[in-house]
């Protein structure tokens, strides 16, 4: 866990404004300041000053940022492969298809489990002809087992509560809830079922209030369409992280909308984040063929996931339980199973018949769920 | 915010997919290649002669010989090259997959490769469906048809310009030789099934929604000094931001691998077995919320972080129980009303933040918590306008003192060693090929959700009816009356 964000100060009254709300903790000239985003973006927007200049601001960012790389570097004192060598090697998995979900008349495009661990909702792509689909690209169900939440190309994400009665029309009592400008790439619930975070192709994510549909937190700094998002599984469940077309993954506190991390190494669009189970790392997925590995305590890359003959883009990436075993779905419609300490694969999935759009662990790690383009939903362990 | 417009920008179509294009080509000039690539021969197709052609099971040996990898990978491989248009089929047209076995497949020109970033248009596509329908009326399989009337209603205008254009593509293919006017047919046919494919067809340039954004374009004209501004905000942010040593945070993610390395149901067994493997799910019965006696699995769990312990209600509740013994269950009771208005609804903030304060903080408050001086007044003055971060100090602090004291005096209390004794340790599960079977066919759904939820919050309503808080002054007032 994160013992940085956690112990940060961000509530209290604003050094600038006064006023109480959640605080952005930044730097002005190495001196720490706690500032409410309302004044940073002031601060931020305020007219070129006696001596300041766009090109002076540009040659500041890039001095700034090597810096930044010399501090990361300064305590890469390890590689992980040379601390992996002391893990044991992995013996052969025998993963293998358990069941086989038909029922979908469209691309599956995402699913996700519930906290009982056998069931899971899923959702697909509407099919027209020769029109243009609705393609509802997210869905997540609530921790209590009572809701489901999906959205995609109508920018809306709405929130559906489910019901004992199977004949019940659920879509009466849809609730909607985010509403971006783009469409909505990705959602989760937080700890409980009144609060939604939302990634959309308008590059922001954004918390939302499920009751009132309120907007309680916005997200700006991506500069292109968001992809993914994930909650970070610690105990207090303040950060996520997001992935987007701009390569770039980022890191957010929750409280105050500040970006507090970012990793920029990929070489396309990132398709999937997911943190590690420890909430101290997390790995991402693109279209670039790898998938990659970040170590937030470190600030950095610390393994890259590829092979010569692991040339289409990955779209999903999960660990198992005990992070161990990283589970890819690509666009060759394959599986890959990677060791996360030592960078080699161990297993590869083959079965689906179009592009994997979503990998998922059940929550209680006995299975693995991969939901398909060819319609169907698999289920391996 | 910025509004982005949707416009259908070519080069952004193409754009993710870019990556793994370049490379797929690569492979495919080198399958040419005369001295190291594939060699092609004549086959008999009907009554024509088609050049070039290449049996599938060459293509798959020739892909698992070059990238050293198992025929199953390359037949995947393979697959890729037919899905994006590559390769074609002779045979099977339809299905764009390729097969390990003698059927044939060509070489797509390099004219309808999708490197060539030209989007299939649909004036394109009804060109080449009208000239089909000039060649042999009718000729045309269903899902085609469908899509010749949709377009002939929506390229209405265009109709005239469309019939001409096919009339002069057929008259100049009529005046080609027949061996080349079939292989272009065959070309041109797999470049449509390709893109506009038929209803079970999976085409790998199927894509999905485009994305809109394209990050290189004029990058350096788009940075404003607003921009440049918070770039460095972030940069001084990240500078300063405390980093650990790589052996430190990598030898921590090594330490929670092999902490949990017996509990990961794809590297060891689950006990007695896991649901998926064998059908019987006692695995999950026996592991549910609120079973009276855990699992010896379970109880370890709870002993790796607090966490755990927390996460897991049964062991909440197991710490509560120790927690009741030392009289110091405050601190978790505030925990959790903090988090429950963390997470509430807007609309419940303020009702909750005066319910906390009255519990918790006022002085002389029945459940009072003990925080330092500072925190305190902090926190007091946030519940004036309560905001549901307002109590983020608080918890913070009342979290470390209970991860750093209260969880380790749990581990070696008898309440916990108490509940390691009566963990059990289920039997592993041998069950006959039969038996699998049966399990099989008597597969149920097992508790709806919505079920286990309502007898959650029946047993929170009970739990806190019966914890309600020792008020001591009225217990000492009560004792100084009976005095």
């Amino acid at each position: 866990m994160c013992d940085q964000t956690f112990v940060a100060a961000t509530f209290g009254p604003c050094e600038s404004c006064d006023k109480a709300s959640p605080l952005m903790n930044i730097y002005i000239k190495t001196e720490a300041i706690n500032y409410c985003s309302f004044c940073v973006e002031k601060m931020a927007c305020q007219g070129l000053q006696a001596g300041e200049s766009l090109a002076s601001l540009k040659r500041e960012s890039e001095s700034l940022k090597k810096k930044l790389d010399e501090e990361r570097n300064k305590l890469n004192d390890v590689e992980l492969n040379k601390v992996a060598e002391k893990v044991e090697v992995l013996s052969a998995l025998a993963i293998k298809t358990r069941r086989v979900l038909k029922g979908h008349n469209n691309k599956v495009l995402n699913m996700d489990w519930c906290k009982d661990k056998r069931r899971m909702v899923s959702s697909s792509q509407e099919h027209g002809v020769s029109l243009p689909c609705t393609w509802v690209m997210a869905c997540a169900y609530a921790p209590s087992g009572c809701a489901v939440a999906c959205g995609g190309l109508d920018n809306r994400c709405s929130v559906f509560p489910l019901s004992m009665d199977p004949n019940e029309n659920l879509a009466a009592k849809r609730k909607a809830v985010a509403m971006h400008t783009n469409y909505v790439s990705g959602c989760t619930f937080t700890n409980s079922d009144m609060q939604l975070l939302t990634s959309s192709g308008d590059g922001t994510c954004a918390l939302w209030d499920v009751e009132s549909g309120q907007l309680l937190q916005s997200f700006h700094g991506h500069t292109a369409d968001v992809l993914s998002l994930d909650l970070a599984p610690s105990e207090t469940g303040n950060t996520f992280v997001s992935g987007g077309c701009d390569k770039k993954a980022n890191v957010w506190d929750m409280r105050s909308g500040q970006n507090i991390q970012s990793f920029e190494s990929h070489q396309s669009d990132i398709n999937c984040v997911k943190y590690y189970p420890s909430g101290d790392a997390f790995a991402s997925a693109s279209d670039d063929g790898t998938c990659r590995f970040y170590d937030l305590r470190a600030d950095r890359e610390v393994a890259v996931y590829e092979k010569d003959s692991v040339i289409f883009g990955a779209s999903s990436v999960d660990f198992s339980l005990s992070g161990r075993l990283l589970f890819a779905g690509y666009n060759d419609y394959t599986i890959n199973v990677w060791d996360v300490l030592k960078g080699s694969r161990v297993a590869a999935l083959f079965g689906h018949e179009n592009r994997i759009s979503r990998v998922r662990v059940s929550p209680d790690g006995t299975a693995l769920c991969s939901a398909s383009w060819d319609n169907t939903l698999r289920v391996w362990a | 915010m910025t509004i982005r417009t949707a416009r259908p920008d070519r080069a952004e179509h193409f754009r993710p997919r870019m990556h793994c294009l370049k490379k797929l080509e690569a492979v495919v000039v080198e399958m040419q290649d005369p001295k190291c690539g594939l060699k092609g021969s004549e086959q008999k197709l009907n009554v024509t002669t088609i050049p070039h052609a290449i049996a599938g099971n060459d293509i798959v040996s020739w892909i698992a010989n070059k990238m050293k990898i198992p025929t199953e990978e390359a037949l995947v491989f393979g697959t890729m090259l037919v899905a994006y248009g590559y390769v074609y089929g002779l045979q099977n047209h339809r299905k764009l997959v390729m097969c390990n076995d003698g059927s044939l497949y060509r070489f797509q020109t390099p004219y309808f490769w999708p490197i060539q970033k030209w989007v299939a248009d649909d004036t394109d596509y009804a060109v080449y469906l009208a000239k089909r329908n000039i060649r042999k009326q009718g000729l045309l399989e269903p899902y085609e048809q469908e899509h010749y009337n949709h377009l002939h209603k929506w390229l209405n205008p265009k109709w005239d310009f469309i019939v001409t254009q096919a009339t002069e593509q057929y008259k100049a293919g009529r005046e080609r030789k027949k061996p080349d006017r079939v292989v272009f047919d065959c070309q041109e046919r797999a470049y449509w099934i390709l893109n506009r494919p038929p209803r079970w067809t999976h085409s790998a340039l199927d894509s999905g929604p485009d994305r809109l954004m394209d990050p290189n374009a004029d990058e350096t004209q788009k940075i404003t000094f607003d921009q440049y501004r918070r770039m460095n905000l972030f940069y001084q942010q990240a500078i300063m931001r405390s980093k650990v040593k790589s052996s430190v945070s990598l030898g921590a993610l090594v330490k929670y691998i092999t902490t949990y390395k017996n509990h990961d149901p794809f590297l060891a067994p689950c006990l007695p077995s896991n649901p998926w493997l064998t059908d019987n799910d006692s695995y999950w019965t026996l592991n549910m919320r609120m079973v009276d006696v855990p699992t010896k699995m379970r109880v370890e769990r709870w002993s790796f972080s607090l966490f755990e312990l927390l996460t897991d209600l049964r062991g909440r509740d197991d710490f509560k129980i120790f927690l009741k013994k030392e009289f110091s269950g405050e601190n978790l009771a505030f925990w959790e009303a903090a988090e429950e208005l963390k997470w509430g609804t807007a609309s419940s903030m303020s009702s909750k933040a005066e319910t906390i304060f009255k519990t918790f903080l006022a002085p002389g408050a029945p459940r009072w918590i003990n925080i330092d001086g500072r925190t305190m007044g902090l926190t007091v003055k946030g519940l004036e306008h309560p905001h549901r971060y307002v109590l983020e100090a608080a918890q913070t602090h009342v979290f470390l003192l209970m991860k750093k004291d209260t969880f380790f005096r749990y581990l070696k209390s008898p309440v916990y060693k108490d509940i390691q004794k009566k963990a059990i340790n289920p039997e592993v599960h041998n069950f006959s090929p039969s038996q699998l079977e049966q399990n099989a066919r008597s597969r149920s759904a097992g508790v709806h959700p919505l079920v286990l939820w309502q007898q959650e919050e029946e047993q929170k309503a009970k739990a806190a009816a019966a914890s309600a808080p020792v008020d001591v002054k009225a217990m000492m007032s009560k004792i100084d009356r009976k005095k």
